[in-house]
């Protein structure tokens, strides 16, 4: 079993394993990763840092592609801000 | 002045495949050489993660890079090029320009998205996304999935998620049977493609697969529930946890196209030593053409040989270029998007993701310079990389030109100071949704 790290999403610990990027954090944690303009929920598309879907705020920085970034332990993942 | 500055020889952007081939290609000839890359590990899509170790010759260039002098700018977007011979990105510590000589474009493509009902619901996604996700630690074992779609990353993506445990109930190929058996003569001599392709089929045994096939709806509140697929007349409605569905792929030529290179039918237009119609500027691999792993190697190789003088080295890679792209030309033939898949897109069915504009609206228009203006469509984070290839199967419309950042981009970036410590950051193309 690889190490396992605990990151916070919109405020709650979600425990994944080292390597996981952000995006797949808030999958597992059950959260969208933003509202969309007419408030539809989304999630990942691209997955790989062209859609901008899944951006979301992480360390306080708004707007970052979370399928680009892997959690560090600790890393405060917002979505609903 | 930018708080960092680069230079080399060669720069080559993107660290995919047809870029590890250029930069070692010209690294080996003594040239200071310098690939950059948005993300944080080289290999691009096809050779991320852990997939890379299992494939030898994945491994093998991998490895031939840390035997060069080759440096690595990780995690750095470009975004712009201030003058002559200098690109500037936005990295992890903020504004760097690097200086060139040469330049090798190697940007890769990205997956076409068809707007259907229900394709914005979460969980569903594109074929490559969803493997990318899996290999970024998202859980798959026991989960079930439909693929879709078309082109030869489909089959790959199922194996993949298959072996990885998930619950591979339907892949749809929207081919057809008769067009996918031509190609499939023709791999007859493609040795190495045809031991590919029997091996997916190995691995796939069992699996549910169905040639002539697309969704036309996913559904859903808020999440994929289930899926309806149109499949010779009738439709069958599947439910799963995840819809990996991408329509072949789209070359990425955005950077391309601001730096005045000529853009031709959606490909980087190239000369036989991969020179594009701008001095000193090369490209190789998918964005002067989608032809798979092998070509954008063989490319590679020959653009950055051609970069460092090496002319007649690089002349000895045309026969095999020459083969490698027939097949592509033959794999463009097979995975031709069907007519009827226009009819998939509902007039109620948002096309532009950022700014949720749909069909109806954007059909209002006559071009789509005139949608962007008028409905916003293709104006948000994305930039239409998107919708554009999907506005331009469905209404025969063509992107605008590029404008700098071709990347939503920091303000502190483009003021050209270090980003602050904390705070809120806002992002230009962001501005109109705030």
């Amino acid at each position: 079993m690889s190490e396992q790290i605990s990151v916070l999403v919109n405020g709650a610990p979600c425990i994944v394993a080292k390597g996981t990027t952000a995006a797949v954090a808030m999958l597992i944690a059950g959260a969208e990763c933003r509202a969309s303009v007419t408030s539809e929920p989304r999630g990942p598309l691209c997955g790989m840092g062209i859609c901008f879907e899944c951006r979301a705020e992480i360390d306080g920085i708004a707007h970052r592609r979370s399928c680009q970034i892997v959690c560090e332990s600790g890393m405060e993942i917002r979505t609903d801000v | 002045m930018s708080s960092l500055q680069k230079q080399f020889d060669v720069l080559v952007v993107g660290g995919g495949p047809a870029g590890i081939a250029a930069a070692i290609s010209a690294s080996e000839c003594g040239a200071r050489v310098g690939v950059v890359d948005d993300n944080f590990a080289l290999g691009g899509q096809i050779w991320r993660g852990e997939h890379a170790k299992s494939d030898s010759k994945a491994s093998a260039w991998l490895q031939r890079v840390n035997a060069t002098a080759i440096e690595f700018v990780p995690g750095v977007r470009i975004i712009d090029q201030p003058k002559a011979n200098v690109l500037r990105g936005e990295g992890p510590s903020g504004c760097i320009d690097i200086l060139y000589r040469k330049l090798i474009l190697a940007t890769g493509a990205r997956e076409r998205f068809l707007p259907f009902p229900g394709w914005t619901l979460q969980n569903v996604m594109g074929a490559g996304a969803l493997q990318a996700l899996v290999k970024g630690g998202l859980p798959i074992r026991g989960k079930r999935v439909v693929v879709a779609g078309t082109g030869p990353l489909l089959l790959a993506v199922a194996a993949y998620l298959h072996k990885a445990g998930a619950k591979v109930l339907l892949i749809c190929e929207q081919a057809s049977r008769t067009s996918l058996a031509r190609l499939g003569a023709r791999l007859l001599i493609h040795r190495g493609k045809l031991a590919q392709a029997l091996s997916l089929r190995k691995d796939l045994a069992g699996v549910r697969s169905l040639t002539g096939a697309w969704p036309i709806a996913a559904e859903g509140n808020g999440v994929l529930r289930s899926v309806v697929i149109s499949h010779r007349g009738s439709t069958e409605m599947v439910d799963c946890d995840y819809l990996a569905c991408g329509f072949h792929l789209v070359p990425n030529t955005e950077l391309a196209s601001l730096l005045g290179c000529r853009v031709q039918d959606g490909r980087v237009y190239v000369d036989h030593f991969q020179r594009t119609s701008r001095a000193n500027i090369f490209c190789a691999g998918e964005p002067t053409g989608v032809g798979g792993v092998e070509l954008a190697v063989v490319e590679g190789q020959v653009a950055g040989l051609a970069a460092v003088g090496q002319e007649d080295r690089a002349m000895k890679l045309f026969r095999p270029r020459r083969k490698l792209r027939r097949f592509a030309q033959a794999l463009d033939r097979t995975f031709a998007l069907r007519p009827e898949l226009r009819q998939v897109t509902q007039p109620q069915t948002i096309v532009c993701r950022c700014e949720d504009v749909t069909y109806k609206q954007i059909t209002q228009h006559r071009s789509w310079r005139a949608a962007k203006l008028q409905t916003r469509c293709g104006m948000g984070p994305c930039q239409g990389r998107v919708c554009g290839p999907a506005a331009e199967f469905l209404l025969g419309w063509t992107p605008d030109s590029v404008r700098p950042p071709v990347f939503p981009t920091l303000l502190s970036t483009i003021s050209e100071m270090p980003p602050p410590e904390t705070g809120v950051v806002e992002s230009v193309a962001m501005r109109g949704q705030q």
